[in-house]
């Protein structure tokens, strides 16, 4: 049964009373099969290896409720998930650019949470480092929650729950910066997606029509050298010759930077989840999978930093559009999408 | 009973840490007092100090037969925290030495270590939230010269990427050899001039540097801070 089937009918058994609430809560239990790193053997050595963050059930429970909290925000009104939806891959459906504590708007499209295992640096300029510290950048912005990390401290020490699941996850109850960012990490490094149609093809367990065939072989003359499979990315930066939005004048990597040749380039993203994380690019302004293959086919703007492999896509026919589209969606997994492990179930009970 | 085991095993006790490092922050000869007294600048431009908190790391001892590093850690000394004005936990090997070493800053490897106990907590708000890394060096204050809101000046000064790298090593010779016993504390007691952050080789004015935030603005802060360092005792 397809789990997302599952969580249906046992939410509808449950509320007939068919099903006894501690049945219900064992789907949502994380044992230690649960929090085991596994990936599939094509895929890279990952960056980030739990070596010095030891997983276990325990930390990763802990990480998954702060992601779920509203707590890490000033006013206890946005949580991490508020912006980062599991059911589009974590990212924000439907939202061109964020949206934060007191209605503010961000100035960029908030991206998936997949695979960050692999990952070299984060956001879209690449301006975080290292996946352990990625959690402070939305919690100490002040038009995202705002808040400051000695203050989460502290409302977590005074939380008895919170209390008592640092004492399980790190054998005594102090509450450290440290422990909420590598708990987190747990929670999100563990998010990988490595289950699509597409995957199933690598390992010969599945096949791909004619239709996606051809997507695929042009995917690899034209898009792949960014776009790196298997993750899809090849963890670098560029201008993919976007026209810059005077409104935002977001200027990319070069912030982080200040080298005149990354001006308007940006974080190569991973193309895996693609039906389900729009819109698309930094700023959101592409709704659908079509517009983004419209836009490298005729309506590239060549600036100075553009990137040479982009210039050279050329104009792609109706036909050839049709079979990239086609293509990209073998890149849903399912398997990621619904994995129980990922869903909140403090959020399920309150229904 | 425990005092007297304290008592009797007092001389043959081998401290496990036997080093204190002790700064001692001024204004040129002025003391550092927060919010308090006017200072000058080189170009005569009054300043109050509101904050001035900075990292040393990576602290080693010569002695003549080499280099004893201290298993790497950072320290944060900040003025308003008086305990951290003392190093403490340091411990090196009994010898003659001659200099010590320490970096002003954290080194490149820790800026990309994520989550860090202790000095490099991100709870210590020395670490750039958008643009991982630590922050080296705050000085915060107010000067009648500054055309920032509330005449406020602030240099948030770090940065561990070429070319805008704040890292600078720093090394203090001792005025002679200095015997370090582990069955002694020995204490170093160093002056910091914060008046050397704002001159030489770049005179800072006020009126034109009310604040440099970024690593990319840091260079002409960071190339001052070198020489901010002088030991005044070793007991
Ligand atoms: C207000 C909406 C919002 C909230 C709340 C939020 N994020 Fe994000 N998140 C974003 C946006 C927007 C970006 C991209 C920012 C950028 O590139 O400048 C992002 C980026 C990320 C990334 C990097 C992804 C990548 O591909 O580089 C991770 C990981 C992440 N967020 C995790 C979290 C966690 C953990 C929390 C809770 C502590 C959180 N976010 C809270 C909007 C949000
Ligand atoms: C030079 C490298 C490069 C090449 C080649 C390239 N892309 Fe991209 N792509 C990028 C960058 C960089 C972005 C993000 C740009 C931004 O948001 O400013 C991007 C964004 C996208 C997005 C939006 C992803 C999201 O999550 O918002 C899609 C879809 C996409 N590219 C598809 C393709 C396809 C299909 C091809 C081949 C026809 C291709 N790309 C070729 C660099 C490249």
């Amino acid at each position: 049964m397809n789990k997302r089937i599952l969580i249906v009918f046992l939410i509808i058994t449950s509320s007939l009373g068919m099903l006894s609430l501690d049945q219900f809560e064992d789907i949502f239990k994380i044992t230690k099969k649960d929090v085991k790193l596994i990936y599939p053997t094509y895929f890279p050595k990952p960056s980030y290896s739990f070596s010095s963050n030891k997983l276990s059930p325990d930390k990763f429970v802990l990480g998954r409720k702060l992601f779920y909290d509203e707590i890490l925000s000033k006013d206890n009104t946005v949580s991490c998930a508020t912006c980062h939806e599991r059911i589009a891959a974590f990212a924000h459906i439907d939202h061109k650019l964020s949206h934060g504590i007191y209605a503010k708007i961000g100035t960029r499209n908030v991206p998936p949470i997949q695979n960050l295992i692999w990952r070299t640096s984060f956001m879209w300029d690449g301006g975080v480092n290292h996946i352990e510290i990625q959690p402070l950048s939305p919690i100490e912005n002040p038009i995202e929650m705002d808040e400051k990390m000695s203050n989460v401290l502290l409302k977590l020490k005074n939380d008895p729950i919170y209390v008592s699941l640092f004492k399980k996850a790190y054998k005594d109850s102090e509450i450290t910066s440290e422990r909420v960012f590598k708990s987190l990490t747990q929670f999100m490094g563990l998010m990988i997606s490595s289950n699509s149609r597409y995957d199933k093809f690598i390992q010969q367990k599945d096949t791909l029509s004619k239709m996606e065939m051809n997507g695929l072989t042009l995917y690899r003359a034209k898009c792949a050298s960014c776009h790196t499979e298997p993750l899809f990315t090849n963890n670098g930066f560029a201008n993919n010759g976007l026209k810059v939005d005077p409104s935002l004048n977001d200027e990319g990597r070069y912030n982080i930077t200040k080298n005149e040749k990354d001006k308007y380039a940006f974080t190569i993203p991973s193309l895996r989840n693609i039906e389900m994380t729009y819109p698309y690019m930094h700023d959101g302004r592409f709704k659908k999978i079509m517009d983004v293959l419209n836009f490298y086919s005729e309506g590239q703007n060549h600036n100075a930093t553009v990137d040479q492999r982009v210039t050279s896509i050329g104009k792609l026919s109706v036909q050839e559009k049709k079979e990239l589209n086609t293509f990209l969606l073998t890149l849903t997994d399912k398997t990621f999408l619904y994995d129980r492990r990922f869903i909140d179930p403090d959020y399920v009970f309150s229904r | 009973m425990g005092s007297l085991l304290i008592l009797i095993g007092f001389p043959f006790m081998v401290f496990s840490q036997n080093v204190n490092l002790r700064f001692q922050n001024k204004v040129g000869d002025l003391p550092l007092i927060i919010d308090s007294v006017n200072y000058k600048n080189e170009l005569n431009q009054d300043f109050t100090i509101s904050k001035f908190k900075f990292y040393i790391s990576n602290v080693s001892f010569k002695n003549t037969n080499g280099t004893t590093t201290v298993p790497s850690t950072s320290f944060l000394i900040d003025q308003e925290d008086s305990l951290s004005l003392s190093t403490n936990s340091i411990s090196i090997p009994s010898g003659i030495y001659s200099s010590i070493e320490f970096i002003l800053g954290v080194d490149s490897l820790h800026n990309v270590s994520g989550a860090q106990p202790g000095a490099l907590d991100v709870v210590n708000a020395m670490f750039w939230t958008w643009n991982s890394g630590y922050i080296f060096m705050k000085l915060e204050g107010n000067s009648s010269f500054s055309n920032s809101p509330g005449h406020f000046f602030e240099y948030h000064i770090g940065g561990f990427k070429e070319p805008y790298n704040a890292i600078r090593k720093i090394k203090l010779t001792f005025d002679q050899p200095v015997e370090i016993s582990k069955h002694k504390l020995t204490d170093i007691l160093i002056n910091v001039n914060v008046l050397e952050i704002l001159q030489h080789p770049n005179s800072i004015d006020f009126s034109k540097n009310s604040s440099i935030v970024e690593p990319f603005q840091s260079n002409i802060v960071s190339d001052n801070y070198e020489d901010i360092f002088s030991i005044i005792n070793i007991k």
